[in-house]
């Protein structure tokens, strides 16, 4: 084992793939960076690069560029209110609430120490656990995944701080929106209009640019806002207080780390849902829960290490069984095939040292996005010295760019200002876009297992029940759902039962 | 004085434009090229066009960028495709879902609005269950299909997809009804594959390279192929032919084209670079290693296997009840 180990560090410590891990590290910060283009697109780009490279280089950019990628989105969503990747738009409004209140270096200190530590942490479950955990995620059927929808959707309400019901109308337009398009189980156009751009649906990064960053330029564009009041020396150093933060948030850090490994070992959820999850498992189980939304660090922690550590999650199911536990290994599920390292239990044995290798490429990778995540934050926090006059507009001509570049068309462009107006309206009004948002993510994985678990059960609802995995599931969402209501219950109740003896 | 200046100017620029586009013609190409994907990044389709295009810039001495155009089950990239100008600069990957969406009632789309330049791949349909199922060979699955119609349950794809058809062909072509197995819709092979082993489905039709790891982990057993030959990465693998005597095969192929009305010196430039691209070693060990079917058909021929493809899926979505 240790022979293996000491040839694998041989392999990751050669000048070539150091370099290979350092420009892809770079390039995956730029990616992360730019609104529209995603971790997932940074993967897609590499792959024809990596035809030219040994395995351990091929996959070790990979691996680099989207931790990077990952956390990199977290920059953009505190400085300017634009989540770089899907993956970090659970907490963007809150990171963005501490940049207004000056607290820009702790937002963005915790956004990369925690996912630094969550990236960690998922590296190590896969190291000594891939094969077993591989083997519980391929027991998940649409009955499971159903459940684990609707656990995500119930945490939806619960996110930010406005009421529950208008967050409950937020997630309800969401999921109109997901509605739209042919890639429903039926395969039916639906809200099509006859028009070939809609049948493809909404897709999601347009709408998330659309919904943060155009509504924010509309405020600013009638409200004239003072500006930032941010000197740029007020963002000194971000690792200030990390190790208090460490301390006082050790749980919601390891529930955060945790939480997103389970998420990302599942096939077909990746890091955006790890992080809308642990953010609203955070507020549930917070201290101070009325303190969300208003720019508090504790929600940042523990997405921010979700959706880093659902990032090597995913390889779990990917290496084992060639399953892609995201959209990310499902690209990389090719690359590896190409290079010879056939996912399958195989990989274990034959040429062990490479996967070993890449396993080392992760702890890694998570370690120097440290200093480099540290430069880069001192790159980006200059944007905020720029008059917001010049500044909004730039912002626009990013967005618009960004959205015509994810598909190459138009309507992605039509798509943000359509959707940039109705968050604007949507948020004058107190009604919060984040719900909305993870309808969309969401509604499209509720309505596909819904409806294969009726083919499979031939319509029988007792099938959601049934299976046991699926009845544990079914037992957690339900006292979720209910438990507002049963605390309200039982406050009435008691209420209720002293004041006859008052009259 | 001033109107005529401009009017000698406007027809300079007319002139030089033309003999530009001319020269267009002659010099193909002198500018990069866009080689468009109806599929998402990361997916066989587009591994196989990234590839192509990586080798044929090499032919063409010109850039290609691969560029995908996703949604809508492949309707908006093939649109893309198709009404792009004919001039060599747009080409793009058409899949085998063009000979299906026009029936579906999708869009008006066949494969005879495109210039075809050559068939580079085609993957044909597996039959794989999981690896504890009690049957041993197609015949034991059929046999039980018949005896239990509505029991089974398969996956593989979405609704109506290439892998739905070839489930729905091999019932039909053994008299029995599509319905007797409902297919359970999936957002492609892997996850369909996942269901299956994790008892969500029993039968899933996906080709064989798809299914390869979970293969080799001894997770899903592989009954035949509907091909004419065993695959390369198992040649031990039955044909369904052999098996049952059936005659029915059905694959997922892709086609390298350009829009309708792509002028002749330049399709016939691109086919020769094409060919090259094809015969190369990089290509053949890059299909070997994905496990992907490599075969040629040039222009001509691939118009000709593209319009019987056409017909042969129309009968089986008929016979479904997906044809509009």
């Amino acid at each position: 084992m240790l022979a293996i180990y000491g040839q694998a560090l041989a392999l990751v410590l050669d000048p070539y793939v150091l370099a290979v891990i350092f420009c892809s590290a770079l390039f995956g910060l730029f990616v992360g960076c730019i609104p529209g283009l995603t971790a997932t697109m940074a993967t897609a780009l590499l792959v024809p690069i990596t035809f030219f490279m040994a395995p351990v280089p091929a996959i070790a950019a990979i691996v680099t560029a989207t931790a990077m990628a990952i956390f990199s989105g977290d920059i953009p969503g505190a400085l300017l209110r634009i989540p770089g990747t899907p993956a970090s738009a659970a907490y963007t409004d809150e990171a963005y609430a501490m940049t207004k209140k000056g607290q820009a270096e702790i937002a963005l200190g915790a956004g990369l120490v925690f996912s630094a530590i969550g990236g960690l942490f998922g590296t190590v479950v896969m190291i000594t656990s891939a094969p077993g955990l591989a083997e519980i995620a391929l027991q998940f059927s649409s009955f499971e995944y159903f459940w684990l929808v609707v656990l995500g959707l119930a945490g939806a309400v619960f996110i930010g701080n406005a009421s529950v019901l208008k967050a409950s109308i937020s997630l309800i337009l969401g999921l109109l929106v997901a509605c739209v398009g042919l890639d429903n189980p039926a395969a039916h156009p639906r809200f099509t209009f006859g028009n070939t751009e809609l049948m493809g649906g909404v897709s999601l990064i347009p709408m998330m640019v659309g919904m943060f960053a155009v509504s924010e330029i509309l405020r600013f564009v009638t409200h004239m806002d003072p500006p930032l009041k941010l000197a740029t020396d007020k963002i000194g150093n971000i690792f200030t207080g990390m190790w208090e933060l460490l301390v006082k948030y050790r749980w919601p850090l390891v529930r955060g780390s945790a939480l997103g490994t389970i998420i990302g070992i599942q096939p077909g959820s990746g890091a955006d849902m790890a992080a809308w999850m642990s953010y609203a498992v955070a507020k549930k189980f917070s201290k101070e829960p009325e303190k969300f939304g208003t720019g508090h660090v504790e929600g940042i922690v523990e997405a921010g290490a979700a959706n880093n550590s659902a990032l090597a999650g995913a390889w779990i199911p990917a290496i084992v069984f060639g399953i892609p536990g995201d959209s990310i290994t499902a690209i990389a599920i090719g690359v590896l095939y190409l290079k010879g390292m056939n996912p399958g239990p195989t990989i274990f044995l034959k040429n062990p040292q490479n996967i070993y290798a890449i396993f080392l490429v992760f702890i890694l990778a998570n370690l120097i996005m440290v200093p480099l995540g540290w430069l880069t934050i001192k790159a980006a926090k200059t944007v905020l010295s720029v008059s917001r006059n010049i500044l909004m507009p730039t912002i626009l001509l990013f967005c618009i760019v960004g959205s015509f570049a994810i598909n190459n068309t138009v309507f992605g462009v039509a798509l943000i200002l359509f959707f940039g107006l109705v968050a604007f309206v949507l948020e004058e009004n107190g009604f919060p876009v984040a719900p909305a948002i993870l309808g969309v993510v969401l509604g499209q994985m509720m309505e596909e297992n819904f409806i294969t678990s009726m083919i499979k059960s031939d319509g029988d609802v007792s099938a959601f029940f049934t299976r046991p995995i699926a009845m544990w599931l079914a037992i957690a969402t339900f006292i979720i759902l209910f438990w507002p209501v049963g605390t309200w219950l039982w406050r009435r109740s008691r209420a209720a039962s002293p004041a006859p003896q008052k009259s | 004085m001033q109107n005529t200046r401009v009017l000698v100017r406007l027809a300079l620029a007319l002139v030089t434009l033309a003999f530009a586009s001319l020269a267009s013609s002659q010099n193909y190409p002198n500018r990069p090229i866009t080689l468009i994907v109806p599929w998402g990044a990361g997916g066989g389709t587009d591994a196989t066009a990234r590839i192509i295009g990586s080798l044929l810039e090499r032919e063409l001495g010109q850039p290609i960028n691969v560029v995908n155009r996703t949604g809508g089950s492949g309707v908006v990239g093939h649109q893309a495709i198709a009404s792009s100008p004919a001039d060599g600069y747009t080409l793009g990957l058409i899949t085998v879902e063009i000979a299906m969406m026009h029936w579906a009632g999708l869009t008006q789309l066949k494969p005879s609005d495109f210039t075809p330049i050559g068939l580079v791949n085609s993957d044909p349909a597996g039959l794989s269950v999981r690896s504890d199922a009690p049957y041993k060979s197609v015949k034991d699955v059929l046999a039980a299909v018949k005896a239990n119609p509505g029991k089974f349950k398969a996956s593989g794809t979405g609704q109506g997809g290439i892998w739905h058809l070839a489930l729905a062909g091999m019932l039909k072509d053994q008299g029995i009804d599509p319905a007797a197995v409902p297919w359970v819709p999936s957002q492609g092979a892997a996850p369909g594959l996942q269901d299956l082993v994790a008892g969500g489905v029993e039968l899933v039709t996906c080709s064989i390279p798809e299914a390869r790891a979970l293969i080799d982990a001894g997770k899903v057993k592989p009954l035949a192929i509907m091909d004419a030959t065993p695959p390369a990465l198992y040649p031990k693998l039955p044909t369904l032919k052999s098996e049952t005597g059936s005659n029915w095969q059905i694959a997922a192929w892709r086609v390298i084209a350009a829009p309708k009305g792509l002028p002749a010196d330049i399709q016939s430039k691109v086919v020769g670079s094409l060919k090259k691209v094809h015969d190369s070693q990089e290509f053949r060990d890059f299909m070997a290693k994905q496990g992907y079917g490599v075969v040629w058909a040039g222009p001509e021929d691939a118009a000709k296997f593209m319009a019987k493809a056409d017909a042969d899926l129309g009968s089986v979505m008929k016979a479904v009840g997906i044809a509009k």
